[in-house]
């Protein structure tokens, strides 16, 4: 099944993210120093995992641009659930529910009463937003307990931790996508819902999980972000929603739904998350960081639509219209 | 009298099926000449031709006696054709002034809207037709008939001079259906040349000059209307013999598996059903479009919430409130859009196949991948789906093969009974005649069959007996010993 004509956008995805490694290769091989490289992973795993989240409402045919918000939210709930002396995984589990009730909420606007969820998201995008300026009073979180920062574990084995937790969770819902059952169902509402319907799956039931999974995992996100510190701002995961979509459609992801794979996602993250230090080594102004970035985003959907194009142009001898 | 508008043998298929064959017609000025025939006779296809929604594969279109060479919707708009469909296309959110202004915009410089003008120009045409209608109320608060006015005040706006109405009455009552009557008079006097689509027969002395009856994608005959029956109207619409050879064999008919007892949904505009099917038999369902068939088909299977009545399975009530339910229960619907709602395109052959059956290749330990492959192959092969591989998505079959598959996906769940919306619709004469047999081979198996059709010989050469709908709810239930072509298509037409 695995083949190249199948996975042409991941491989093109993974080609651009081998160019850009060969060139600061050359340029500027201290990139690929050890310490280098463990900041940029543990800098981007909280991204591969709302990335993750965003893989399967993207698959879906949704869209959530609230996980910023969700991510400051839990960041914050991280914070004080420690400072009221909770063991560490119980803080962890808590604020894993808490992303969960957001995601839950997002869930049910969009699947159960159909509202298009890029309205939905944008309003609770504002929604958490403020209402976490207004409880916080721009305060962060401080005076937080011993055993908060790297879960008490020190940098070194924190560090770990954090990596280890962020890719089992990756590898296991990669892995599920893939081979449960659960996962073509996903595949078959985004590609196209009435369809699904049809064959007996529940299109608003599987909209709503996928919304709470999507919450559960910016909750996770956020705290293994947020440990990473001595204290929390109030104001954690601006932009993060357009880093977890850009990701994602990089990855090769149809922006409509029904196409995607988590390598792609993975490879997405690797890229987007690696352009910014690599321009520095390579002397390019960091400035230019977020301008490059959209035009890669731009770079893979045109690839997609040329591609798309390519394919129809394939097979348009065999697909006629039928009478009407 | 050189004709208003003249189609000369045109021709016109889909994926190698024909929807038009040599079809040729003419239009006098001054004149309505009604069109009629089955569902599927080709008459959308026909219209769609005159408006260039549709061009034709060869055959030539002349109006006024020149030649139109290339067509388009927006061609054949300034040349002066213009088509009323019964659902009104108005936009619902502009005001009738707005509406009628669109496409023939009477600006001054700059572009900029001249409203005292082009309302008076709304009041001038709608005064035209006889309708008493502000110009500056928003379409949506319209009535349909009221909409379909505002409708032919546009085109004549746009100085039409063929007018094409599809069905223009299915949805009128009769008073505002004799108010039609009188502005397509009062058009005809002004030499409009009009076409006139209906099924209701009836009608058509009162308003129809001439009549052409299409068939199969040809046209038949035409007629002055004094000069023909309405019997003789069904036959030339019915007219063929039972063309094609359908493997029909008796089969012991069981228990009675599947009831509808007073069934009906105000949502979905179906009432009080009472059918019966028995293991082992083919139910036809036969009707016009809009007859409330696929209607009733997706109220069975929970796609539409039912108001009244029961479902009885094996003498048992059920309730059905989602596909998924009446998957459980064994219930199975090929639905009538294949392209859209059969298959999914883009996935591969073995993946739609499974799609209704994926609870069964469920582990723990990951989906069964190897048995997929095995059903896939099983059914591919049972079917007759011509593929090199059962990985290739479903869009790289042609429409039989795209419709096996869309059948295997169904009989994977082993349902016992199966519900079919317009089985070989589309789908060549070979794939046809294996849909056919295959039909035969389930009813042995026991399978109860509602086949909801608009093939009238697939109707009479399949079913046991038929149900013959109207008006959201099924008229008679005919024999097939007692059916004939002509029979079903009174019943239908509501005589």
């Amino acid at each position: 099944m695995a083949n190249t004509e199948r996975y042409k956008r991941e491989i093109s995805a993974a080609a651009a993210l081998g160019v850009l490694l060969l060139i600061v290769g050359i340029i500027a091989p201290s990139f690929f120093a050890p310490g280098n490289l463990r900041d940029l992973v543990i800098n981007n795993v909280p991204t591969l995992l709302v990335a993750t989240g965003m893989t399967l409402v993207i698959l879906i045919g949704q869209i959530d641009i609230s996980v910023g918000s969700q991510f400051a939210v839990c960041s914050v709930a991280a914070g004080v659930l420690a400072k009221t002396g909770m063991p560490m995984p119980v803080v962890f589990v808590a604020v894993m529910f808490t992303g969960a009730f957001l995601g839950a909420l997002n869930g049910t606007l969009i699947g159960r009463l159909r509202l298009p969820s890029i309205i939905v998201t944008l309003a609770m995008l504002v929604i958490w937003r403020d209402a976490l300026r207004w409880t916080t009073e721009g305060a962060w979180v401080q005076d937080l307990p011993e055993t908060f920062q790297w879960f008490g574990l020190g940098q070194r084995a924190g560090e770990i931790t954090v990596v280890v937790i962020s890719l089992v969770l990756f590898a296991g819902f990669a892995w599920s996508l893939r081979n449960l059952v659960l996962g073509r169902r996903l595949y078959a509402v985004g590609s196209d819902a009435e369809a699904a319907r049809l064959a007996g799956i529940d299109p608003p039931k599987v909209v709503f999980w996928v919304f709470v999974i999507m919450g559960s995992l910016v909750g996770i996100a956020a705290l293994l972000n947020s440990i990473r510190f001595s204290s929390i701002p109030g104001n954690s995961g601006v932009g993060l929603e357009l880093k977890a979509i850009a990701a994602v459609v990089v990855g090769g992801a149809a922006i409509t739904g029904g196409r995607g794979t988590m390598i792609g996602t993975l490879i997405g993250v690797a890229l987007l998350g690696t352009i910014g230090t690599a321009l520095t080594f390579i002397g390019v102004n960091p400035f230019w960081e977020k301008a490059i970035q959209g035009a890669i985003i731009l770079a893979a959907l045109a690839s997609d639509v040329a591609l798309g194009r390519l394919e129809r142009n394939g097979r348009s001898d065999l697909t006629g219209t039928s009478p009407a | 009298m050189e004709p208003l508008l003249k189609a000369v043998d045109i021709t016109k298929s889909y994926a190698g099926v024909h929807a038009l064959r040599d079809a040729s017609f003419e239009l006098r000025t001054g004149e309505v000449h009604a069109l009629i025939g089955e569902n599927g006779a080709g008459k959308s296809t026909l219209i769609r031709i005159f408006t260039g929604a549709v061009i034709p594969d060869s055959g030539e279109i002349t109006l006024d006696g020149s030649k139109i060479v290339e067509n388009s919707p927006s061609i054949s708009k300034t040349l002066g054709i213009a088509a009323i469909y019964q659902q009104p296309a108005l936009f619902p959110e502009l005001t009738v002034a707005e509406n009628i202004a669109i496409g023939q915009e009477i600006s001054g410089t700059f572009g900029v809207v001249n409203w005292p003008k082009r309302r008076q120009r709304a009041k001038e045409l709608l005064a035209s037709v006889g309708a008493r209608i502000d110009p500056e109320q928003i379409a949506a608060e319209l009535s349909m008939p009221q909409q379909q006015l505002v409708e032919i005040a546009r085109a004549l706006g746009a100085s039409a001079r063929v007018l094409i109405f599809d069905e223009p009455t299915a949805s009128l009552s009769e008073e505002d259906t004799q108010n039609l009557f009188h502005v397509i008079r009062q058009l005809r006097s002004a030499g409009v040349g009009m076409i006139y689509i209906s099924h209701r027969l009836e009608e058509l002395p009162a308003i129809a000059d001439r009549v052409t009856v299409l068939r199969d994608g040809q046209t038949i005959e035409t007629h002055e209307m004094n000069e023909v029956s309405s019997d003789q109207l069904i036959r030339l619409m019915v007219g063929r013999e039972l063309s094609a050879v359908f493997p029909k064999r008796e089969v012991d008919r069981g228990e009675a598996v599947f009831e509808l007892r007073g069934f009906g949904s105000r949502a979905a505009g179906i009432r009080s059903i009472d059918l019966t099917i028995r293991a082992g038999e083919i139910v036809g369902v036969a009707g016009l479009v809009g007859a409330g068939r696929t209607e009733l088909a997706k109220t069975i299977f929970g796609l539409v919430a039912p108001d009244a009545g029961e479902i009885h399975l094996r003498g048992a009530p059920i309730s059905i409130d989602h596909p998924s339910e009446a998957i459980e229960y064994g219930i199975a619907y090929l639905p009538e859009d294949r392209r859209r709602h059969g298959v999914i395109l883009d996935f591969p052959i073995s993946a739609n196949i499974t799609l209704a059956s994926l609870k069964h290749l469920s582990h723990l330990t990951g989906m069964d991948f190897g048995k997929e492959k095995e059903i896939a192959a099983e059914y591919t092969r049972r079917l007759g789906v011509k593929t090199p591989a059962i990985y290739n998505a479903v869009s790289t079959l042609s429409g039989g093969n795209q419709q096996k598959v869309a059948l295997s996906r169904w009989l994977v769940t082993q349902p016992s009974v199966l519900i079919l919306d317009e089985p070989t619709q589309g789908v060549d004469v070979g794939a046809k005649a294996e849909i056919h047999e295959l039909m035969m081979a389930l009813a042995e198996q026991g399978v109860a069959i509602l086949m909801i059709s608009s093939d009238l010989s697939e109707i009479l050469g399949m079913s046991d007996r038929i149900a013959v709908m109207s008006g959201g709810t099924i008229v008679e239930i005919l024999d097939q010993a007692d059916a004939t072509q002509d029979r079903i298509l009174s019943l239908a037409l509501g005589h």
